[in-house]
């Protein structure tokens, strides 16, 4: 039969080439979605002239996959609510690091003279894999709230994970040393599985931005690992597009939240900061029909949504009340922290669906020079993105992170189901800021209200 | 030698990555995810040779699970991506 090694990786090169492309069209959200077809081509071709490999003889089984895969991943993707994306993404990741560790170990049971490189890069391929599957498969259950949200934590965990790190160096040794052995297969896999686990544990669901965007590099990372022990340069080249994507956000997300990498992955095990700081003031509720005689005066209105919007399914509400302000007169501004949500971009995605133009959307440092020049800010949601404690007060455990000040708005709506402190556990001294009002109650039910009252 | 020079290949499409990954704004970065989920994918080409293979029964089954996940995160992640840039709109 005739070799087509040569051209196979040629289109590779056109493949790897069209991948770039398709990423650098993603830098603005009017070309992004030609990247992605771009991107999809890139993927369609690879896909098509793989078939032509020498060492494929039978067919039935990739016909069969292909077909199942398709069907799969097609119904979920047409399936999906926007608000459930998190959970979506956090289960690709997982399926991502799957197929590598299939991979990865199709390829030491189907070859039994490996060198020591592709027996190392192999193991790598089985440990990245395994714990991008079992940690996103928790992470799915953490945000789809099958396990509770909050860090979970036991005692002599940390123990019990420097032991693990310790057993995954023994079985890498002898995983290497003694490829043929079955049982060393299973060790290796074994432990990645727990290790996954015991990383994303002991994680609360605020932080969970982080850990989405870790998985979806190491998900990468293990593609990259499997494309080393097939010696494959697109395998290698795709997963190190992907894991570089997911170790750009993961570190953004950090930068939000004015942690490192490290604070945030044991923030679990740290005590947790009780802050000895009065914060003087009243907290003044407000109800939603006195709500909407300010914004029926305001010329400029400023929108800054937490993870509480999604919870409340709000978006749609707030288009309607976007509307009927700027039909009103008024300017009105969305401020999307980097942080706010439970993945990279949660907000935006959510606004879009409502039909908020992305020209409406703006990033934190852009609304915070202007917030003052707001007539009302309403923070539907959010709680910690928006704590001027993070500003002004010393000592804080979130102090240093860089907030949206809404409390510099001429008037603050805060609209909030009760008195409970967000993630961080810290008080929002906002709430008892002079210029600001408490509108309890469910944030949709709030906006539905004031949208009847510009009815009337 | 090859190790080498695949680490070549490696260390260049990092920096590529990282360039053009920095350029996306905020508001995309869960289509940015998705989509990236696509690309992981590319698994799949190396999976269709174990699946299509003759290297044993088990290497044959892995490949073909592999296949088959790979391929839910292709077809899946590109086309939830899409469906999300499509409701990115100016007004």
């Amino acid at each position: 039969m005739f070799d087509f090694t040569l051209l196979i990786n040629a289109v590779y090169v056109i493949s790897a080439t069209l991948f770039i492309l398709g990423l650098k069209l993603l830098s603005h959200p009017s070309t992004a979605r030609k990247g992605n077809l771009v991107s999809s081509i890139a993927m369609f071709v690879a896909i098509i002239v793989t078939l032509l490999d020498k060492n494929i003889v039978s067919f039935e089984w990739i016909v069969i996959s292909i077909i199942t895969g398709s069907v799969v991943g097609g119904f979920a993707a047409k399936r999906i609510e926007m608000t459930s994306m998190p959970e979506l993404v956090s289960l690709f990741n997982g399926i991502g690091g799957l197929a590598s560790v299939a991979v990865g170990w199709s390829t030491v049971l189907g070859n039994s003279d490996l060198s020591i490189f592709v027996l190392f890069v192999t193991f790598l391929a089985l440990l990245i894999g395994g714990v991008t599957f079992s940690g996103s498969v928790v992470a799915w259950a953490k945000l789809s709230e099958k396990i509770a949200g909050r860090p979970l934590v036991f005692k002599g965990q940390a123990f019990a994970n420097v032991l693990l790190l310790v057993l995954v160096c023994l079985s890498a040794y002898l995983f290497i040393t003694e490829p043929t052995l079955l049982t060393w297969h299973y060790l290796v896999i074994g432990l990645a599985l727990v290790l996954g686990v015991m990383v994303v544990l002991p994680i609360g669901g605020a932080d969970m931005p982080v850990v989405i965007s870790l998985l979806n590099s190491y998900s990468g990372l293990a593609a990259c690992a499997a494309g080393f022990a097939l010696e494959n340069n697109l395998l290698i080249v795709a997963g190190a597009l992907v894991g570089a994507s997911g170790i750009i956000l993961t570190n953004i997300m950090c930068k939000a939240m004015n942690r490192s990498l490290v604070n945030v992955l044991t923030s679990g095990f740290q005590a947790v900061v009780k802050n000895e700081m009065k914060i003087e003031g009243e907290i003044k509720p407000l109800t939603a029909e006195d709500a909407f005689f300010v914004l029926e005066a305001a010329q400029s209105v400023v929108v800054i949504p937490g993870y509480g919007m999604a919870v409340a399914q709000a978006q749609h509400a707030l288009k309607e009340l976007q509307t009927l302000l700027e039909s009103n007169g008024a300017e009105v501004a969305y401020a999307i922290h980097p942080v706010a949500g439970r993945m990279p971009g949660h907000m935006n995605v959510l606004l879009a669906e409502a039909d908020v133009s992305y020209e409406q959307l703006f990033e934190m440092d852009e609304i915070n020079a202007r917030i003052d020049s707001f007539d009302v800010a309403i923070v539907i949601g959010a709680n910690d993105v928006v704590n001027p404690a993070a500003r002004e007060m010393k000592g804080s455990p979130i102090y240093g992170m860089p907030v949206i000040n809404a409390d510099l708005a001429k008037n603050v709506f805060v609209l909030k189901r009760g008195m409970a402190t967000g993630f961080a556990g810290v008080d929002n001294p906002l709430f008892f800021k002079d210029n600001s009002r408490m509108i309890f109650g469910d944030a949709k039910e709030t906006i539905n209200t004031i949208i009847r009252q510009f009815a009337d | 030698m090859i190790a080498i020079y695949l680490l070549f290949i490696l260390m260049l499409s990092v920096f590529v990555g990282f360039e053009l990954i920095r350029k996306v704004p905020a508001t995309l970065h869960t289509p940015l995810m998705s989509g990236a989920n696509a690309i992981s994918g590319i698994t799949l080409i190396g999976a269709l040779s174990m699946a299509g293979g003759e290297s044993g029964q088990w290497a044959t089954w892995l490949g073909a699970a592999a296949a088959f996940f790979a391929t839910v995160n292709v077809v899946g992640g590109y086309m939830v991506t899409d469906r999300m840039l499509a409701m990115f709109k100016k007004r």
